[in-house]
């Protein structure tokens, strides 16, 4: 292929390169996503002897009309609701902590990244021993220390009250050191200048991070808290392996609602109905966070 | 003592305190690989959890036993080596092309890409399971890697990375005769080694562990890889923690090797996709 630029072969080179990655993106992502959404309006289930038809918005009414999905819908939106900020903030303390460099840094830095090298589906496992509910399981031990002995061993898989909030924290554990390191490079961006001059203002600590590291940080915020709420919508292996959605629907998820749906119950339209909903709540997050990012450039 | 030397004290307490929370998951798991069966759960609340008193192989024995462990490995290596490979020639070649080449197609491909990003997996897995299964294409290597070749974040990684590299040096070969191939594999590829890094390593982090998809495409152990093996072991008794640690461990290890090695790549690329994306 030797082309000029500009010329019409490199219009044809241009089509060749991309031909094979595009020809995957349609097969294996829009077509199936195409797929989703035109099955959502049909009655269609795994070995019904009824004809498929269209049925309109038919699957939609029953989802937001079922308690378990709107269960499945209200925890997911919990979960973001807890682990986004509580991650996010906790990452950024951990990166402020370690912003200063010490011959220590890469170190830690490596030792906190280290969870997302995990498989959630190990994570899980491991965590379900952890969780263990008697006073020997390590976190009611680690608590009942804490707490001076006043804590009582609690079954947190099987607590209805209990496993969500324990689904989270496994999640925080495994994401925080992810948000960190980006938080971190983050940081050391910051040109160094503004906090000098910050600090001639006569600006102290508090307002130096307020007024400069804060809006240093926009972007990389912006970025860590648009993946952690996507993933937090994703929620499944957790939920499969830890708590299978109980007790009592307290850990089911959208994800886990559509693949039993699917494979449990044979109901292909919920499922695929399910996938929609998902894909609109992920659209919403993306658009919000674009909007986010135009405004300060608008700014700026 | 002044201030300062009270705050750095601090925050370097801090830290350690952190850190052991951090690492308290993860020794249990490898400590409690090598400790006898009957003391991993009863130990687990005590500073004998991190410190055995008694070290056995007989976890490790017991899983070579039970599964094919080596099997297993082969196939979460075959399966992940050949995704990354394929994905990284397939998506630099597009992005090479949506970043330097003009085409009539362009601004088309550059939608769909971006597109592509939004949809999650999870929101198609099912409907793809579908698809592919009335093909009859399942239960072999192919249909667990082929799908994920084509991977809309690499191809906006390498699209960024691209943009960023000087043209000069491609222009200078263009026009001393050598075509898009030639420049893109002689000056494109060894300035971006950086980016090819990158999206190697996010691509393995995140197929390494995959669950959801093998569980749906695949019956029995002929091809499936590693995470799938673990979840038998969680099911089928006897319910050994002994044995299901042990094989944790081993299935990370490849991960953790690869993770020590490539330490600052790692960190690197995670930082590279915030900043940029």
């Amino acid at each position: 292929m030797n082309a000029a630029p500009g010329s019409r072969h490199e219009a044809a080179a241009g089509w060749l390169l991309s031909l094979p990655a595009l020809l995957g993106l349609v097969l294996f992502v829009l077509a199936p996503f195409v797929f989703a959404v035109a099955v959502s309006f049909t009655g269609l289930r795994l070995g019904s002897p009824l004809p498929v038809h269209f049925v309109g918005l038919r699957a939609y009414e029953r989802l937001f009309s079922d308690p378990v999905f709107l269960r499945a819908l209200a925890n997911n939106a919990l979960f973001a609701l807890v682990v986004v900020p509580v991650q996010t903030a906790a990452a950024l303390a951990l990166a402020l902590l370690l912003e200063r460099p010490s011959r220590l840094r890469a170190l830690y830095r490596a030792l906190f990244f280290l969870p997302v090298v995990f498989p959630l589906s190990l994570v899980s496992v491991v965590w379900v021993l952890l969780y263990a509910p008697g006073p020997d399981g390590m976190i009611n031990a680690a608590l009942h220390w804490l707490s001076l002995g006043h804590w009582r061993p609690h079954d947190f898989l099987h607590d209805p009250r209990l496993a969500l909030a324990a689904l989270m924290l496994t999640s925080i554990w495994q994401g925080l050191g992810f948000q960190m390191v980006v938080l971190l490079a983050g940081l050391q961006a910051v040109p160094a200048e503004r906090y000098e001059a910050a600090r001639v203002d006569g600006a102290g600590a508090w307002r130096r991070f307020l007024h400069v590291t804060l809006p240093g940080l926009r972007n990389p915020l912006l970025f860590v808290v648009l993946v952690t709420s996507v993933l937090a919508f994703r929620v499944f292996d957790q939920v499969r392996i830890m708590t299978h959605g109980g007790p009592d629907y307290a850990t089911t998820t959208l994800i886990y609602q559509a693949v039993q749906a699917a494979f449990d119950r044979g109901n292909v339209a919920r499922s695929a109905a399910i996938s929609v909903v998902f894909f609109v709540i992920v659209l919403g997050v993306a658009l919000a966070q674009r909007r986010l990012l135009r405004e300060r450039r608008e700014v700026a | 003592m002044t201030r300062r030397t009270l705050a750095a004290l601090a925050r370097h307490a801090a830290l350690a305190a952190l850190a052991v929370v951090f690492l308290a998951p993860v020794l249990f798991l490898i400590v409690g690989g090598f400790k006898p069966q009957g003391r991993i759960l009863t130990e687990a609340g005590s500073w004998r959890a991190f410190f055995p008193a008694q070290v056995t192989l007989q976890n490790y024995r017991e899983v070579f036993a039970r599964v094919s462990f080596g099997h297993f490995l082969l196939n979460s290596l075959l399966i992940n080596a050949v995704m990354v490979a394929c994905g990284l020639i397939v998506n630099s070649l597009a992005a090479y092309a949506l970043a330097r080449l003009r085409w009539a197609g362009r601004s088309l491909a550059m939608g769909l890409v971006l597109a592509m990003l939004v949809i999650p997996f999870e929101s198609i897995a099912v409907p793809l399971f579908y698809g592919l299964s009335a093909l009859g294409w399942r239960n072999d290597y192919s249909v667990q890697i082929v799908p994920f070749i084509a991977n809309p974040l690499s191809i906006w990684l390498f699209y960024v990375f691209f943009l960023g590299l000087p043209r000069e040096f491609e222009e200078a070969a263009r026009v001393d005769g050598a075509g898009v191939l030639r420049t893109f594999f002689g000056i494109v590829v060894p300035n971006a080694r950086a980016a090819f890094a990158t999206v190697a390593i996010v691509t393995l982090l995140f197929y390494w562990g995959m669950y959801l998809w093998p569980l749906l495409m695949t019956a029995g152990p002929r091809v499936r890889p590693l995470p799938l093996a673990i979840a038998t072991f969680y099911t089928l008794p006897p319910l050994r923690w002994g044995d299901i640690l042990a094989f944790g461990t081993m299935m990370v290890a490849p991960v953790l090797v690869l993770f020590v090695a490539f330490q600052r790549w790692f960190v690197r690329g995670v930082a590279a996709t915030g900043i940029k994306g």
